[in-house]
């Protein structure tokens, strides 16, 4: 304690220039600048997450709103529909559509002639390929017997490729000049330069860099020790003494698999996948067949390089073949993805939409709007106005901020409970998850509503009163309509907390794969949210894309409700 | 039906209201006593009765309608079905599906038989209901017509039911707790002492038992298998992850709060504000989203780079990402608390000498000390209670461990994953995810109550 009015002994002195005074202020100001710096970083870390999150979900999303398809002339045949079957819609519908879009394909890209690449080719279309078809020929039966242009979609993996999940490709002109074997099957090329030194020497490379990669895993995987990993650390040592001998082989044939990048030859307007190739030869197998096997002059052919190896992407060599072919004569092209919002779920990604969601998340919204705003408007009413300050009041009053913080789960647990187990409400039902948010959001709603009526100043009731209002006319035709844009506010908010909730309708059976959009309230629906749920469980990576598509337009509706709400309290705000 | 039903519904009420207000309005004449009413209100008074008699004889008559349409039909199947309960489910349901036309196949002559007497009783029932709220609303609207008089009281019966009215919305927050209550304590009762339930636990199994497997109970004829219901590893694997949340959310959501409330100009919060904002509107799936597809990779790709083995649903993940999620709770709760530290506080502060850091550690934080750790009290409720993020990004494996790299599961990830998909009601497996909402909600329930308590008491302090 220091002695301020010093009577006894000697009166103190604040030393404010000796250096040690001045360290220490040295030192207080820097744990003042430290300290603000820590606020600081902690509201940037925030944005920082806030920042990161928005822009994976739009990285992400962005693509699900587009869509590859092929656009081909596609020639529908007379006795595709009988004539006198052309005015039924159901005729058309049900015609066989396949066929058709096969020989459009074919045709695209001609003298394929294994099964197998054909089988290959057609799959690269998805199984709604000819949907939009459909839809023209029975909108116009004038159009059965014509040629029509319209874009077959094509299928998720497909798309994918497109969108740029696929492989680098490198393309080399050749130097020297290239021999074929033949056109088709499996041939062999010569070159008169050793053209494909460069690449045995890569692929050795490539093998000593993987085995390099794995000889670190399992130094990795050792240090764990334990019975379980010795079988892998096995598997792993095999392969790096695998590839490791066909480093040190003197050999200069290489044999290519699919572990390692892919090498293709494009000679003579053909596609030829190597799997065998010294300095100078290389044999493989045609993908694209060759126009002739005649000689090409150097700089008319090319060594192609699939960089991501075959086993580790979802497309094959053949279908990239095809597919670069076929975007190479201009068929593909990327159109807004309006099945997005038309269709309903699906198991196929590129057929799937969100539109049975959306309308699921509407139906349940109405219902929980339509019981909740009259009783938590009325429920505040009566706890701020007509209320006797008693101990139910009071139990009322505590109940209502305890419910607010019950997590939600426990909802779902009372819906399924008591709705469905009870008084049989039937599962899945909009009806059901819109009464389960009801009484989530309900103390949301009564305490934004309460704070909404206590901001009214009590001299617009007792003027009310005062010229013979009775008690219920002055709070319903004057203190109610003052309160009601902060009524609005609080039940937006709440409704967007209701949009955005997906534990409670988990409970209640509002997961099951819905393919129909729901018409009804009892009709099994699901609900965005939920939607994004189930999209995000499933493995293929077209659904990633969807998933976070899904969830901009949820955070769409989000921001226009907590921008309406934002709005309505700027623009009707009262300071009294 | 239904539609006519409303419809006249709609017809009745309108009339109520107009004729009740004519008759009244007829009664304003020169030189007649004057209404103690308004003629609105002798017009709302009718139509309030016209509502409440039809609405409620709908909601009464359907019920019981559907009843007697059932236990009909069901007397044509015969009494050997009524009394088994798994084919009187089935047989309900086909009857129903006959009715609406969705059975598949070609039904059995006593199905079509008892469908048809489904049919007909409810059809019968719903006719009934129909002429009984007709006459019940006529009666309600002549009664209270027949009353209008100048001294007639209609705006205070009015006003009562519209008291009554508002009195009932106010206990639906009540009837809520109640029904949680008791639909969670019901079946946790059962969990534990049904004696028809095979494989329950004891309670002390339940508490304090380490491994928890309800898999094996699928079905209550299974009672072989070996199952556990040992509820520590998940109250572990939720207390893990929850510290990990607040670990994260603590530091970051406090140093913000202080940050907006004593340092940042208006300009920098109205910025600032709104970015929190943003975080607390994300619905947490779509952080649960996140979690699970860019978190948990970014942390597993990471744990390989030092030699760490990750687990692909490593508590951190959900840790992390959960914290995300409360900072703006314990942000924007305790920038209100230190917003409410009277100024004369700081003033004082200040007077000393003190930096504005020395001010905040030494005099700002111990004075709102109470309200900080209210929000972090009500923090760690919602964490706990938290479902999405973990069911997302957590694992599903019950393990008993305090390493975050590994995958942990709890509380609400079990009872989700018991309950989704079909049920059965009398399954110890299904009751033991309503046990567990019961731990949750009287945990949670605790920490809110702890938190509301603290705040009140130091609200006193500075008034």
């Amino acid at each position: 304690m220091t002695d301020i009015a010093g009577t006894d002994g000697p009166a103190f002195r604040l030393d404010m220039t000796s250096d040690a005074a001045k360290r220490r202020i040295r030192k207080r100001y820097a744990a003042e600048a430290r300290f603000k710096a820590y606020g600081l970083a902690a509201l940037a870390v925030t944005t920082l997450f806030v920042a990161a999150l928005v822009f994976d979900i739009i990285r992400n999303g962005i693509p699900a709103f587009t869509q590859h398809s092929l656009m081909m002339d596609v020639a529908v045949p007379a006795d595709f529909v009988p004539a006198d079957k052309r005015s039924n819609p159901v005729a058309i519908r049900s015609a066989d559509y396949f066929p058709v879009t096969r020989d459009a394909l074919k045709a695209a890209i001609p003298g394929i002639q294994s099964r197998q690449g054909e089988r290959t080719l057609v799959r690269l279309l998805s199984s709604g390929a000819a949907d939009e078809l459909r839809d023209r020929l029975v909108a116009d039966p004038g159009l059965i017997g014509k040629t029509v242009r319209v874009p077959l979609l094509l299928s998720d993996d497909a798309d994918l490729y497109f969108k740029g999940s696929g492989t680098p490709i490198i393309k080399r002109n050749g130097v020297g000049t290239a021999t074929p074997s033949g056109t088709t099957g499996e041939i062999t090329i010569l070159t008169s330069s050793n053209d494909f030194a460069a690449e045995v020497v890569a692929i050795k490379q490539a093998a000593k860099a993987k085995a390099d990669t794995l000889a670190i895993e399992a130094a990795r995987l050792a240090t764990f020790g334990g019975q379980s990993l010795a079988p892998r650390i096995a598997e792993i040592n095999a392969e790096i003494a695998e590839l490791r001998a066909r480093v040190d082989s003197p050999k200069v044939e290489e044999v290519l698999d699919g572990k390692l990048p892919s090498k293709l030859v494009e000679i003579n307007g053909g596609l030829v996948k190597l799997t065998r190739l010294t300095d100078i030869s290389v044999a493989g197998e045609v993908l694209l067949p060759l126009t002739s096997a005649a000689e090409a002059k150097p700089g008319n052919w090319r060594v192609v390089t699939y960089a991501t190896p075959e086993s580790n992407r979802k497309v094959s060599d053949l279908e990239i073949g095809y597919l670069e072919r076929l975007r190479e004569k201009g068929f593909v092209e990327n159109r807004f993805n309006t099945r997005f919002f038309t269709a309903g779920d699906s198991r196929e990604p590129e057929l799937a939409g969100i539109r049975g969601a959306l309308i699921g998340s509407l139906l349940t919204l109405a219902v929980t709007l339509v019981l909740c705003v009259p009783i938590g408007v009325l429920a505040a009413v009566y706890l701020e106005e007509f209320a006797a300050k008693n101990r139910l009041t009071d139990i009322i009053e505590v109940n209502i901020n305890n419910l607010a913080a019950v997590p939600s789960i426990v909802f779902g647990l009372l819906g399924l409970a008591v709705f469905l187990n009870f008084f049989n409400f039937p599962r899945s039902a909009p009806l059901v998850g819109g009464l389960v948010l009801a009484l989530l959001v309900l103390p949301t709603i009564i305490i934004a509503a309460r704070a909404a009526l206590k901001a009214v100043p009590p001299s617009i009731k007792e003027a009310a009163l005062g010229v013979g209002a009775s008690h219920q006319q002055a709070v319903f035709h004057h203190v109610l309509p003052l309160a009601m844009p902060g009524i609005m506010t609080g039940t937006i908010i709440g409704m967007a907390h209701a949009l955005g909730e997906t534990a409670p309708l988990l409970m209640i059976g509002m997961v099951a794969f819905i393919v129909d959009v729901p018409g009804a309230l009892t009709d099994a629906a699901t609900v965005l949210p939920v939607q994004i749920y189930l999209w995000s469980d499933l493995p293929e990576q077209a659904f990633k894309l969807k998933t976070a598509g899904a969830i901009m337009v949820l955070l769409g509706f989000l921001f226009l409700m907590n921008g309406a709400a934002i709005y309505l309290r700027k623009k009707f705000e009262r300071r009294w | 039906m239904t539609a006519l039903y409303f419809v006249t519904l709609a017809i009745l009420v309108a009339a109520a209201f107009l004729i009740g207000r004519q008759r009244a309005q007829s009664l304003i004449t020169a030189g007649a006593p004057s209404l103690h009413s308004l003629p609105s209100y002798h017009g709302m008074l009718p139509m309030a009765a016209v509502l409440v008699a039809m609405l409620l004889t709908y909601a009464i008559g359907t019920t019981v309608v559907a009843k007697y349409a059932e236990s009909s039909a069901l007397a044509v199947l015969g009494a050997e079905t009524i009394a088994d309960p798994l084919k009187r489910s089935a047989g309900l349901r086909d009857i129903q599906n006959i009715a609406t036309g969705k059975h598949s196949g070609e039904p059995s002559a006593l199905l079509k038989d008892a469908a048809q007497q489904f049919a007909s009783a409810s059809a019968f029932g719903k006719w009934v209901v129909y002429g009984l709220g007709s006459l019940l609303g006529l009666i309600g609207m002549g009664y209270f017509i027949s009353r209008i008089s100048p001294v007639y009281r209609a705006r205070n019966i009015f006003e009562k039911l519209i008291l009554v009215i508002m009195g009932i919305c106010a206990t639906v927050a009540i009837l809520t707790t109640i029904g949680i209550v008791f639909s969670v304590l019901f079946e946790t009762f059962r969990f534990f002492f049904d004696p028809a339930l095979k494989g329950r636990p004891t309670v002390s199994q339940f508490l304090f038992g380490t491994e928890w497997n309800p898999q094996a109970a699928l079905r209550a004829d299974q009672g072989d298998i070996k199952t556990a219901f040992g509820f520590v590893p998940l109250l572990t694997g939720t207390l893990l992850i929850t510290t990990i949340a607040i670990l994260v959310a603590g530091p970051l959501g406090l140093f913000s709060a202080i940050y907006l409330a004593e340092y940042a100009s208006p300009r920098f919060r109205a910025i600032a504000k709104p970015i929190l904002e943003v975080l607390a509107g994300i619905p947490t799936v779509v952080l649960g989203f996140f979690a699970a597809l860019t978190v948990a990779p970014l942390i597993r790709g990471w744990g390989e780079q030092y030699g760490l083995d990750v687990a692909s649903e490593s508590a951190l993940a959900a840790g992390l990402v959960m914290g995300m999620m409360i900072i703006p709770f314990i942000s924007s709760l305790s920038d209100d608390v230190i917003n409410s530290v009277p100024q004369s506080l700081r003033d004082g502060a200040y007077a000393l000498g003190a930096t504005k850091s020395e001010t905040i550690k030494n005099v700002i934080l111990p004075a709102a000390l109470p309200g900080i750790v209210s929000a972090f009290m009500l923090a760690i409720s919602r964490a706990i209670g938290e479902t999405m993020i973990v069911v997302m990004a957590a694992g599903l494996a019950a393990n008993l461990t305090a390493n975050p790299l590994e995958a942990v599961t709890t509380i609400t990830v079990q009872i989700k994953t018991i309950l989704v998909g079909d049920q059965e009601f009398d399954s110890a497996k299904t009751l033991a995810a309503f046990a567990l909402g019961f731990v949750l909600f009287v945990v949670t329930l605790i920490l809110n109550v702890i938190a509301l308590q603290v705040v009140r008491r130091y609200r006193e302090q500075y008034d």
